[in-house]
């Protein structure tokens, strides 16, 4: 780990006149996100231990799997389908549901918690900007988060195949029958830009509890989401119904997906949990284009934009709590 | 070379007034303790200084203005701002890997040495550590950075007197040098009567008394005067007067050391004498007035 500390000076190939320049950029930027990594363990606890929860679940749950196997595979393809792939499309949406509950407290405490200990007044007689720490505070939930939550999720998965395949392989059922209904190379790409479509979806989000964060003098947490939860009994006064509201918040905590994915069925949602049916388990239904032409997206991020902006500002002005 | 000049600061928090025109013109290799009690302004000046916080006025450090050109200044610019404001969870291995991540004047080999003449372990956190420890290890990082000028801002608070004391020898002894400076403030001032160049009473967000400590000892006097000569040590203008153990002290500015002798013990004062004698004229006057 201190190979790049001494590496960069040392190196005679990188004369100091230009080696600073470069470390200006990226040095501070790369030891911000590794301070973050050391004060919040729980960015890597948390997706380790419900993993590991779930791996515990799926163990148990082989406990008379050559036989459901079996009846299973006799009920017909969508079935199967259904059946078999079911606990690896489970694994990864508690995952990902983890990832943003980490990354929503994460936010909410990354900017206040500097002042409330103080130690903004330590992290500011550093020469790392303003700028840089907010940006290394929004690379966590935007970039460390998914990019970690991907390997764990498909780490996971591979644990849970191989754990699988050995049991059916004792219990004297082939193995390929998990291969043929679920592609694990296939659902991690589609699970990769899943990812990538929920970081840049929720961009605002992140970029608002930050800047909360930065701003709020005490509990951060209500007054980044009492502001929103007032809006829908403010809407019901006002106008006598509950439409908009909660159109808007499932339209940017979910709406993304719709965006991204051609959805096979167009069941409803509710059906769909129930049959346990993969809502995509082909390539082709990704919709990069129809996700990026989404002026959700781009107002999306243009706020995200805005509040990261403004968490600079405020983290330059405001004093310690 | 000029490390810090301000004209006219002024701040204002509400209806407070923080700084109300302060001047300050500090040169290379001095080391100035700004002096004032609770409320007086010398956080406020000290913050303008690093850029924490902006005021009108004039003022340049480094020959930058410290709140548009921050990020450039911090590079030359070190600081304590308080004893306990190093993060709690952070190892000492890890602070030490994360300040020579980002500072590119940091001697990672100078701060271990430092830190090889403490009892600090590399694997304990800040918070398994004493409050003298971590002032320790705040330094030992503070110290091995090549900075031009060094700002303190109650640098011992809380911490007992053999910690204090070596906090301000390691400081002469393995940091300063004349190509450095250092602004320090303190309420413990007998402490560092001895480490000081130069001397700044700040008081209701102004200078009330500048000289350097050289001129210190010329300047001010203070006399235990015999009770026989009480009225005529009175007569040449005291600028204060107490009492201890029954004797008069009178403290004296620019007065002729000769004269005074005929009338009692002279000595040189301690900054906390003069620091009580000053402030306390000044608290009168705001009184009166």
């Amino acid at each position: 780990m201190n190979t790049q500390s001494t590496a960069v000076p040392d190196s005679p190939l990188d004369p100091q006149g230009i080696a600073p320049a470069d470390m200006a950029a990226t040095r501070p930027m790369y030891w911000s996100v590794r301070r973050e990594l050391w004060e919040n363990r729980s960015i890597y606890v948390a997706p380790l231990v419900v993993a590991a929860v779930a791996l515990f679940g799926f163990a148990i749950s082989t406990i008379g799997m050559p036989q459901r196997r079996r009846a299973v595979l006799l009920l017909g393809e969508a079935k199967a389908r259904a059946a078999i792939a079911q606990p690896y499309d489970v694994v990864a949406v508690i995952l990902i549901a983890t990832a943003f509950i980490v990354g929503f407290f994460y936010c909410l405490d990354a900017l206040h918690g500097e002042r409330r200990d103080r130690s903004i007044l330590f992290w500011k007689s550093l020469p790392v900007s303003d700028r840089t720490t907010v940006l290394s505070k929004a690379s966590i939930p935007m970039v460390v988060l998914p990019v970690l939550i991907f390997a764990v999720i498909v780490t996971t998965q591979i644990l849970m195949l191989l754990q699988s395949s050995a049991v059916l392989l004792v219990g004297g059922v082939d193995p390929a029958t998990t291969f043929e209904y679920f592609n694990l190379f296939q659902q991690s790409l589609i699970l990769l830009y899943g990812l990538i479509v929920i970081a840049i979806w929720h961009a605002p989000i992140y970029g608002w509890l930050l800047m909360v964060s930065s701003w709020a003098r005490r509990a951060a947490v209500l007054w980044a989401v009492l502001p929103w939860l007032a809006l829908g009994p403010l809407e019901v006064i006002t106008t006598g119904r509950s439409k908009y509201f909660p159109a808007l918040m499932r339209y940017r905590l979910f709406g993304g997906f719709e965006k991204a994915f051609a959805f096979a069925s167009r069941a409803p949602a509710q059906a769909r949990v129930h049959e346990h049916t993969p809502p995509i388990d082909s390539l082709s239904q990704l919709t990069p284009g129809k996700f990026l032409s989404t002026p959700g997206l781009w107002i999306g991020l243009a706020l995200a934009a805005a509040f990261l902006a403004a968490a600079v500002r405020l983290r330059r002005n405001r004093e310690p709590i | 070379m000029t490390v810090i000049e301000a004209r006219g600061l002024r701040k204002a928090f509400g209806t407070t007034i923080a700084l109300d025109g302060v001047d300050l013109r500090i040169d290379e290799g001095r080391i100035l303790g700004l002096i004032g009690p609770n409320g007086a302004g010398k956080t406020t000046v000290l913050n303008a200084i690093l850029g924490l916080t902006p005021c009108q006025g004039e003022l340049k450090v480094l020959g930058r203005n410290p709140w548009t050109e921050r990020d450039q200044l911090v590079r030359d610019v070190s600081f304590i701002a308080d004893v306990a404001v190093l993060p709690r969870w952070i190892r000492v291995s890890q602070v030490i890997d994360y300040v020579a991540g980002v500072h590119p004047r940091f001697d990672r080999a100078k701060a271990e040495g430092f830190l090889a003449k403490t009892t600090i372990r590399r694997a304990s956190k800040v918070r398994e550590l004493s409050k003298g420890m971590v002032a320790q290890l705040h330094l030992a990082l503070v110290m091995a950075i090549d900075a031009k000028l060094l700002v303190l801002d109650e640098p011992t608070l809380g911490l007992d007197i053999l910690y204090r004391k070596q906090f301000y020898d390691s400081l002469l002894n393995d940091y300063f040098d004349r190509s450095r400076t250092i602004v320090v403030t303190t309420h413990q001032v007998e402490e560092i009567q001895d480490v000081l160049t130069d001397l700044k009473f700040i008081d209701r967000g102004r200078i009330v008394l500048e000289c350097s400590m050289d001129e210190f000892e010329s300047r001010y006097l203070e006399v235990m005067v015999h009770p026989e000569h009480v009225a005529a040590a009175r007569a040449l203008g005291p600028i204060h007067e107490r009492r201890l153990f029954g004797r008069s002290i009178l403290l004296f500015e620019h007065a002729d050391r000769s004269q005074l002798a005929a009338l009692g013990d002279v000595r040189t004062p301690s900054i906390a004498d003069l620091f009580v004698a000053v402030i306390g004229n000044e608290k009168a006057q705001g009184a009166a007035a």
